[in-house]
């Protein structure tokens, strides 16, 4: 019988990373809409933590897109 | 396609209605902590994991192919054998769906696969290494897998999302579910609608229909992908239940953590070699997540009972996959039999499952201990019949389960004597006295 650790070992890694990174690039943009929507509410604005946003939810879908593609390929 | 037998008609409509099960019984999977959380409505989730399974089954036919490959020896398998693998799956699904448990599908079918083989050939037909490599390690790894990613992911954005509004980041976790339960969907169509099509590709072939190593046709795509977007949004309303709502209590942040990971390692899984049950992973995603947040609890009775239908899913189904194939091999009138014993058990888990109805109005309403174990025991009841040794000695070890097992126990004995059929329908009376 021969279990193919190395296949097994790759998916525990790589899902953990992939999902830890996901997750937090993803909580990342969230927390700096909120910022950026408290900053609004007192009269000011937050370019940084709107552009940071940003930047965290387009990695996001990449990430979704990159999904996609391996479904289909 | 000059000579389709009766034989094969009866085998693709059960290849069909297998892939209807399928859909039903992994709407769960894609869209339930969707619909628990309440980032989707009900009908809506269901709505869109149909539309996905379908564009998903439109995909590719590489996962059809390869169906089987390797589990069984594919030389000398006989439509009925694959009639009869087909008959323990869909009953398992079924059984299974009714009692609100989350379980494989996939491993439903090589039970169905390996106990009608066994029937059919002997055990030298089936491929021991096979079946703990491709079933039981990942089905251990599965939910470990995705529970500790999915529990790290949760600490991770409690910790992050701390001083943040609740308002804004519930709307952006909801936003971020409804695609990752989007990707599961749709790599549930490309996956388990093409096992369907390879299953019925096979059956063709193996009735001199196709020439051995061709494509699925057309029509066997179209009705394949049409079975499982059906069951998907007829929704197995039970199952999204338990898992949403059953296994721990999820918050946004909880949902999003958790299909995350399951979507993360379904993609994973099939595309590094070691493929891994999508139902494994959401299950364990879901109670990683239920454990991730601070005074989150899963609640480890009805996991348990998950774990021990995981267990029971390649026997149960084995046994009844053997049963049938016994009966189907008697020759046509066999094979009748064992048509008519699928409806008439189909139906009576119906009649059973309508004493409680579960659908998209109270899919969210607190799952208790109470109302599954009921339900547990209405089955057994409605096929009371001398349980085997098995049976018996199963129930003690089990208590809440042992109904599902008395089922699928009884149903088997049912087919290697096909003359209780008529009493499954008229059975589902008694438990009105018993309960």
């Amino acid at each position: 019988m021969k279990i193919d650790w190395a296949a097994l070992g790759s998916v525990f890694g790589v899902s953990l990373v992939a999902t830890v990174a996901l997750v937090g690039l993803f909580t990342l943009g969230i927390v700096g809409l909120s910022k950026q929507e408290q900053a609004a509410a007192q009269g000011g604005s937050a370019t940084l933590a709107r552009t940071g946003a940003y930047a965290c939810f387009a990695l996001c879908a990449a990430a979704v897109a990159y999904g996609i593609y391996l479904i289909v390929a | 396609m000059e000579h389709i037998t009766l034989l094969l008609t009866i085998v693709v409509v059960t290849a069909l209605v297998f892939d209807f099960t399928n859909g039903f019984h992994d709407t769960a999977n894609a869209m339930a902590t969707t619909i628990s959380t309440g980032a989707l409505k009900p009908k809506t989730a269901v709505a869109m994991s149909a539309v996905l399974n379908l564009v998903g089954a439109f995909l590719s036919v590489e996962v059809a192919k390869t169906i089987s490959k390797g589990l069984v020896n594919e030389e000398g398998i006989q439509p009925e054998v694959i009639l009869a693998a087909l008959v323990g799956a869909i009953l398992w699904n079924l059984v299974t769906w009714l009692v609100g448990l989350p379980s494989s599908s996939s491993h439903a079918l090589m039970g169905g696969l390996i106990g009608a083989t066994v029937a059919s050939i002997g055990v030298s037909g089936v491929n021991g290494d096979v079946v703990v490599t491709k079933v039981l390690i990942p089905a251990v790894a599965a939910p470990l897998v995705a529970g500790i990613a999915a529990m790290l992911s949760t600490r991770m954005t409690y910790r992050l999302d701390k001083k943040a509004d609740k308002k804004t980041t519930d709307k952006g976790y909801r936003a971020g579910q409804i695609a990752s339960a989007g990707l599961v969907s749709l790599a549930h169509g490309t996956n388990d609608a093409q096992k369907t099509m390879g299953i019925i590709t096979l059956a063709l072939v193996a009735g001199g229909v196709l020439a051995p190593g061709s494509n699925p046709p057309v029509w066997v795509i179209v009705s394949a992908g049409m079975a499982i977007a059906l069951g998907t949004y007829l929704g197995g309303w039970r199952i999204i239940r338990t898992m949403g709502k059953g296994l721990t209590d999820l918050q946004p942040q909880q949902g999003f953590a958790a299909q995350t990971s399951a979507a993360t390692v379904i993609l994973a899984s099939s595309h590094l070699g070691f493929s891994l049950s999508t139902t494994h992973s959401v299950s364990g995603a879901v109670m990683g997540a239920g454990l991730g947040r601070k005074g989150g609890v899963v609640r480890w009775s009805t996991a348990t009972r998950m774990f021990v239908a995981w267990g029971l899913t390649l026997p149960a189904a084995g046994l009844v996959g053997a049963g049938s194939e016994y009966v189907a091999r008697q020759g046509d009138w066999g094979v009748y039999v064992v048509a008519a014993f699928l409806v008439a058990s189909c139906f009576g888990i119906w009649l059973v499952s309508r004493r409680q109805v579960v659908d998209h109005t109270n899919v969210n309403d607190v799952e208790s201990e109470a109302e599954a174990v009921p339900l547990a025991t209405a089955a057994a009841t409605a096929v009371a019949e001398p349980a085997g040794v098995v049976t018996t000695a199963i129930a003690a070890v089990t208590p809440p389960p042992a109904g599902s097992v008395a089922a699928v126990t009884d149903d088997d004995l049912k087919t290697t004597i096909p003359a209780p059929n008529p009493a499954d329908p008229a059975a589902p009376p008694a438990p009105a006295a018993a309960v």
